[in-house]
Order: structure tokens, then C-alpha cells, then sequence
């Protein structure tokens, strides 16, 4: 446990170091590949609650992801054009300020991660996994062929929404926020897991006759967190669509959904720091591979094959050796 | 003990396909008693405990408990009216410490399952109940293994203490016994006598020594049916119970 914490300390250093010496070198363009990363970890760290924690192996993450973006990219062109979103019942108005559209952007998925989660926790395994395939892939056919908002094409957002006291458009401060936001996110999620809820949530996934038998009830555990691993998941979605300036339906795509599951693989299921670790990997070799070869995705599918082979674990368990139960 | 029943079983039945595992099965458990259930493997104890805790359904009867018809209810309900069971298999959460099995039953039975920042870890009065537990069964000293790594012995007796975090009105005990050795017998033993007064114990057990030391009452269930149901002494000297199942056991 002791020296996963330090090397929980060292990958997040390493993301903090990266673009603070790309700005010291001005590389911007570095700084733009850290800021991917991290908001891919967010999202792949809100994917893992349900993941690692839950044993829930959801195929539809990409659903969250997607929600959170379009929360962006909807409210920011309605800000662009001054129209408002509705009129009726009440007024709703179009934004360009961060903290509006994350909060919508967190309450939509958070909504959408509760409707799908009650529905597909009746089942477990490939059935789960299918059916939260199926749910992503709902959106993803309904967004392209959806035209108020750019259907296939999607939107296109101008300026990038801003945050109170910070230029957003340089990118070490972008980078800054999105770094903030992943910090406050661990925090939360290491508070999650160690409390009553965690442990529910870590017994519904090992033995779910003993947690009946205590009197707690694994569906309505598992349902709890799965809203929470989606709504930050769609939290991830916003800050990547402002990153890009541009949210289409591929954020929908179930390969986004895989994407997130492989830096969960690679860093380690259940690891805390797991996807920070797969998420930076994963943007670094996208980055040098796709530069060597368009068939990047060969090389990096047979990283990921020896990664499962070889270290079940996931990198981290590599490093650190096995899971050890902590009090 | 002729108080109301705690725990009342009325006709129940439960068939797999052509096997009767508990036809017409009545019976009950009064407050502060250890009324044993006993019978050849495959007679249906274990279906039977499964029935009361409501991880099967009936096909026919009724569980009533503490004057309440909880037939209806879940395992969860049930596991939160009071009812509290150990598992023949040891159930647990293997990737966790001894401690934190028996904290999650703390966790059960405070209903704090969805508090969701606090470390539960280090919460007082939740930790100092399932230390109180492990103490009880004699696991203290283990509360930091890993689950797994614990001796099949050992398992059974987490399975216990996880029940008493419960604090139920009544067990339904699964062969707390099997595995334990002699001396982990005679210290369980020695321990439920006590815990009786806490709750009413239904208790499953090959352990025929342990069994006539430990119970007031005895049903024998054969194929699913009560074929006798008394004090000891009646039992022992059942013609019946004797041919059916106890044979050359007794001494
Ligand atoms: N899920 C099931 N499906 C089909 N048959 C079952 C099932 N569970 C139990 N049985 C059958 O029901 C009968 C009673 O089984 P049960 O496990 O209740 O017996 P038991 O008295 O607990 O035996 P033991 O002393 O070996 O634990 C057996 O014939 C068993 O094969
Ligand atoms: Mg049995």
C-alpha cells in the first residue's frame, strides 16, 4: 500500500511535470496532449468506480461522455447565437461560463447514468455488459441523426467557455483547471471507496449473497454508483468538448466507451490512479506510434494483449505487486 | 420456554424437479432455546435455512417471525427484520480483511451502507463492534488477514461473528462447526451455550456430541420431512430417529 501511494504521487507528478516544462519550453502543443490525458483519466477514473470498485463492467461510459459534451456544445451555441434553449415552461438561456455548464453537464449524465443503471443492474455479466453497450450506441444513432445540433457534423464552438478569474484560451491554465478538476475527483473518489459505501459497493462485487445476507440490498448500492461514475464521467465530457471546441457524435461512439475501459486495463482495474496512468500512456504512445505508423493501434493492441497476459494487475500491479487489504 | 415462537415455520415446501427438499415442514424456535436440526446429507436442512432467510422461495407455507408473516419479504428484508444466518459454504467477501467482513455486518446492521465520505474504517463504534465479534469467536487476533487467507476453520468462525454484528433476534446457524477441530468445536460450543440468551439459535450441525450438549430441542428432518421433533432424551430414544438417521452415532 505504501509504495502504491508513492507511485500514486509519482504519475500524478509526472502529469503536473510534463506541460509545466512543455510551458516553460513553450510547447504548447505538449501542454494540449497533458490536458487530453487528463481529462481522459477523469473519465476513466469516474468509469472505474463502477469498474473496478462494482465490478461493473459497462460498454456504455461513452453514453456519459457523450452527455457531458453535448451539455457544452448545446448551451455554448446557444450563448453564440443569443437564443435561448427554451422558452417554456420557464426561460432557459445558452452560457459560456464553466461552472453552469459543468453542473448541467454533472446533473444530465448523473440522470441518464441513473435511468440506464436502473434498467441494465437487473442484469450481471455479458448481459450488463451488452445492454450498456446497446444504451451508448442508442445515443450515439439518436445524436447523428438528431439535426437541431449538427447531427453527424456536430458543433462547433468559437471561443472556449470561460471560468471565473482565468484566460482559458491559454492552454497551461486549461490545463490547470482540468489538472484541479482531476485532483478534486480522486479526492472524492478515495473518500468514496473508503467509506460504508465503498465497502457495500466492494462486497456487492465479491459476494453478493453475504451482502444480502447483512442486510444491504447490491442493486441499489450498484445503482448509486454507477449515477456517481457517470456523472463524472460526463464531467470529463464537457472539459473535453471545450478542450477540442467541438463535441460531435463520436464522444457517443462505443469505441469512446472502449477507450475508457483500456486505460482502466492498462493502468490497473480497481487502482485508484489506475486510469491516470492508462489515460497518460495511451496519449503518449497515440501521440509517438501515430506519428511512426497509422497502424498505431496494431502495436499499442499488442502493449494492451501483454499488459492482460502478463500483469493482471495492470501496470500498477506490475509495479507494486498484489491488491493488499488495508483497514 | 413455552413463550410465543420467535421463528415460526408453517407447512412449508420446497421441490427441485422431482427432489422434495422440505415437504409440509413445520416447526419453531421459542426465546432463549437452541432447537437443532439435524438429518442425513441431502435431507433439506440447508434448503431449509435458505427458506427462512428468504435466498429461496417457498413453494407453499409460511415463515412468520416474531409474530410478522415475512414470507413475502427478500433476504434483504428479512436479514433487516432480524434475522440473522451463517452459510453452510462460507460466504464472505474473500478480497477483504477479517475485519472488514465483520465491519460490513456492523454496516448492515447500522443501515449506514449509503454514507458515502466517511471512512468507515475509522469509525469508533462500528469498528468496536465487529472487534466485539471477532473477540467472541476468537479471530481478534486475525482481524488484519486477508479473508482468503484464513483456514477453512477459521471461515466458519467469521461467518458467525459477521452474524452476531447483525445483532439479530434470531440465527440460523449452518453448520458453524464443520472444519473447526476439536478444541475450535469445543470453544464454539462452549460460546453458542452462551448466545443463546442473546437470541434463539436454529441451529444446523453433524456434530452429534455438540448437538445433544448445546440443544433443547431436536428435530430430525429425513427427505425433506420432521420425522421426529423433541427434547434430547426423546430423540435419543426415538425408535424412529434411530433407524432413520442416527443409527450407530450415538454412543
Ligand atoms: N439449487 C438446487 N437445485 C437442485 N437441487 C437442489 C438444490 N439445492 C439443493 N438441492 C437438492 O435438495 C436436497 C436437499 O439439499 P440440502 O443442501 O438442503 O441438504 P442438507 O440437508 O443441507 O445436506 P448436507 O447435510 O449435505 O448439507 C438434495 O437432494 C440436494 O441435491
Ligand atoms: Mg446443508
Amino acid at each position: 500500500m505504501r509504495r502504491e501511494h508513492r507511485l500514486n504521487a509519482l504519475i500524478l507528478g509526472l502529469v503536473l511535470a510534463v506541460p509545466l516544462w512543455a510551458w516553460a519550453t513553450s510547447e504548447p502543443f505538449t501542454i494540449t496532449l497533458a490536458t487530453r490525458a487528463v481529462i481522459f483519466a477523469i473519465a476513466g477514473v469516474g468509469l472505474n468506480l463502477a469498474l473496478g470498485t462494482g465490478g461493473l463492467v459497462s460498454l456504455g461510459h461513452a453514453a456519459f461522455f457523450g452527455i457531458g459534451g453535448y451539455a457544452m456544445g448545446i448551451l455554448a451555441s446557444h450563448a453564440q447565437t443569443y437564443t435561448p434553449l427554451f422558452e417554456w415552461p420557464f426561460v432557459l438561456e445558452g452560457t459560456k461560463s464553466m461552472p453552469v455548464i459543468w453542473l448541467l453537464a454533472v446533473a444530465a449524465s448523473a440522470l441518464a447514468a441513473l435511468m440506464i443503471g436502473a434498467l441494465s443492474l437487473r442484469t450481471s455479466g455479458v448481459y450488463f455488459i451488452m445492454i450498456t453497450l446497446a444504451f451508448g450506441q442508442m445515443f450515439y444513432y439518436f445524436m447523428i441523426s438528431w439535426p437541431a445540433y449538427g447531427g453527424e457534423d456536430g458543433l462547433s464552438i468559437y471561443v472556449r467557455n470561460g471560468f471565473p478569474g482565468l484566460n482559458t484560451l491559454d492552454p497551461i491554465q486549461f490545463f490547470a483547471l482540468s489538472f484541479a478538476i482531476l485532483c478534486a475527483v480522486l479526492y472524492l473518489v478515495t473518500r468514496l471507496r473508503a467509506s460504508a459505501f465503498g465497502l457495500a459497493l466492494g462486497a456487492a462485487r465479491q459476494n453478493e449473497a453475504r451482502t444480502r445476507a447483512v442486510g444491504i440490498d447490491p442493486y441499489r448500492v450498484r445503482l448509486l454508483a454507477f449515477t456517481l461514475s457517470g456523472a463524472i464521467t460526463g464531467l470529463a465530457g464537457a472539459l473535453f468538448a471545450d478542450l477540442n471546441r467541438f463535441v460531435s457524435p463520436v464522444m457517443f461512439s462505443w469505441h469512446t466507451s472502449g477507450e475508457l475501459i483500456v486505460f482502466i486495463i492498462l493502468g490497473g482495474v480497481g487502482r485508484l490512479m489506475g486510469p491516470v496512468l492508462g489515460a497518460a500512456l495511451y496519449v503518449a504512445l497515440e501521440h509517438h506510434l501515430g506519428g511512426l505508423s497509422d497502424y498505431w493501434q496494431i502495436y499499442f493492441g499488442a502493449i494492451l494483449l501483454g499488459v492482460v497476459l502478463f500483469a493482471r494487475g495492470g501496470l500498477i500491479g506490475l509495479i507494486v505487486g498484489r491488491e493488499t487489504a488495508h483497514d | 420456554m413455552t413463550d410465543t415462537p420467535v421463528l415460526e415455520l408453517r407447512n412449508i415446501c420446497k421441490r427441485f424437479g422431482a427432489v422434495v427438499a422440505s415437504n409440509d415442514v413445520s416447526l419453531d424456535l421459542r426465546p432463549g432455546e437452541i432447537h437443532a436440526l439435524i438429518g442425513p446429507n441431502g435431507a433439506g436442512k440447508s434448503t431449509l435455512i435458505a427458506q427462512i432467510a428468504g435466498t429461496l422461495p417457498s413453494d407453499a407455507g409460511q415463515v412468520m417471525f416474531e409474530g410478522r408473516d415475512v414470507t413475502g419479504l427478500d433476504a434483504v428484508a428479512r436479514a433487516r427484520a432480524g434475522l440473522g444466518r451463517t452459510f453452510q459454504i462460507s460466504s464472505l467477501a474473500m478480497e477483504f480483511t477479517v475485519l472488514q467482513n465483520a465491519v460490513l455486518g456492523a454496516v448492515g446492521q447500522a443501515r449506514t451502507a449509503f454514507s458515502l465520505l466517511r471512512p468507515v474504517m475509522k469509525d469508533r463504534v462500528l469498528v468496536a463492534a465487529a472487534e466485539a465479534a471477532l473477540e467472541a469467536v476468537g479471530l481478534a487476533e486475525f482481524r488484519a488477514l486477508r479473508t482468503d487467507e484464513l483456514s477453512h476453520g477459521q471461515r466458519r468462525q467469521l461467518e458467525v461473528a459477521v452474524a452476531l454484528t447483525l445483532r439479530p433476534r434470531a440465527f440460523l446457524m449452518d453448520e458453524p462447526m464443520a472444519g473447526l477441530g476439536m478444541e475450535g468445536t469445543a470453544a464454539m460450543t462452549g460460546f453458542l451455550d452462551t448466545l443463546r440468551q442473546r437470541a434463539p439459535i436454529l441451529l444446523v450441525e453433524h456434530d452429534m456430541d455438540a448437538v445433544f450438549r448445546l440443544a433443547d430441542r431436536i428435530s430430525v428432518l429425513v427427505y425433506g420431512e420432521i420425522v421426529a421433533t423433541g427434547r434430547p432424551d426423546e430423540i435419543r430414544a426415538d425408535a424412529a430417529v434411530r433407524s432413520a438417521y442416527l443409527g450407530e452415532a450415538t454412543p
